[in-house]
């Protein structure tokens, strides 16, 4: 079966994301005064052969922590749909 | 003593360290091609500068699981001496030879300039500093701002894991002379058993009479020395 994950990486919490802070100045500055806190991660979607959706989600799940996220400075969380 | 010069596809500050090294210590140096399985022999093995695997993902996260990194990890756990600047830094914390990781600098700039550190405690490479002198020596990065969370810095103070620290061009350590946020200043750090390092800036572009700084001279001639003594 193939399923294709669809991953969220952003930047800790309780760090610091210039570049989140960056965008929300440039919308304040277009006049979205309503808008704060902008944070900005990746989006990464991947396809994976699998015989169940464990085994899908446990593939995910090491791809995340060994490469795609840096846990000490990201979280990751993820769907996944059978294609 | 034999030195090998790791180059990644991306590295570009190689070529500057390879001929720093051999006019600094007159030992022999060899490139390390990422693709290759061979230290050639190496006592100390450096990662370059530079944008390794076009910083893709995150700087370093690629070129960590590259072949040569998988002997110099098995290297750096049998004691050997391994040594990152700049991009070498972000590789070495990816590959988690050295704690912590390396983030956006906090003003969003890429910066390259001259910028001031003092060594604040004795290893391999920082033995021939004085720790009093700051030493102006430049960076070159967009993220090069250390974090590590409370338990890991707290346990880099407690074993006096801090090599450098960006302070002003009095040796004075405040926000002010900080150029990218990084935690406590921190600019450099070693690991807890000593034999890897790694650092923002970049001493190989500040040790030629050429280029009229010789302040990071102090670096490699400690190499040397502390290779000499333990020889």
């Amino acid at each position: 079966m193939k399923y294709k994950a669809s991953i969220q990486i952003m930047p800790q919490a309780a760090l610091l994301d210039p570049q989140g802070k960056a965008v929300t100045h440039g919308l304040q500055q277009m006049g979205y005064l309503n808008i704060d806190s902008v944070r900005v991660g990746k989006n990464i979607t991947l396809e994976i052969e699998a015989n169940s959706e464990d085994e899908a989600k446990s593939a995910v799940e090491e791809s995340c922590k060994k490469l795609l996220a840096n846990m000490i400075m990201e979280t990751y969380s993820y769907s996944l749909t059978l294609l | 003593m034999k030195f090998g010069v790791v180059v990644f596809p991306g590295s570009n500050c190689d070529e500057d360290l390879i001929y720093c090294l051999q006019k600094n210590t007159k030992q022999e140096v060899v490139k390390l091609w990422h693709k290759d399985h061979d230290l050639q022999g190496c006592d100390m093995v450096f990662l370059p500068g530079g944008f390794s695997y076009g910083d893709y993902l995150r700087s370093g996260a690629i070129a960590r699981f590259s072949p040569i990194m998988q002997n110099v990890i098995a290297f750096a756990n049998a004691g050997g001496y391994v040594m990152g600047i700049c991009n070498g830094f972000q590789i070495l914390c990816e590959a988690g030879l050295l704690p912590g990781a390396l983030l956006r600098n906090t003003d969003m700039k890429f910066t390259c300039a001259n910028v001031y550190i003092k060594a604040t405690t004795s290893s391999l490479i920082t033995s021939a500093l004085d720790t009093s002198k700051a030493l102006k020596i430049p960076i070159a990065h967009g993220e090069g701002r250390y974090y590590a969370d409370d338990i890991t810095l707290n346990s880099l103070i407690a074993n006096d894991q801090i090599l450098f620290k960006y302070c002003d061009a009095d040796g004075n350590i405040s926000n002010e002379s900080n150029p990218n946020g990084s935690l406590q200043n921190i600019a450099g750090i070693t690991n807890s058993a000593r034999n890897v390092f790694g650092m923002m800036p970049h001493p190989e572009r500040a040790a030629l009479p050429e280029l009229f700084n010789i302040d990071g001279l102090g670096l490699f001639q400690s190499i040397i020395q502390q290779a000499q003594q333990e020889a």
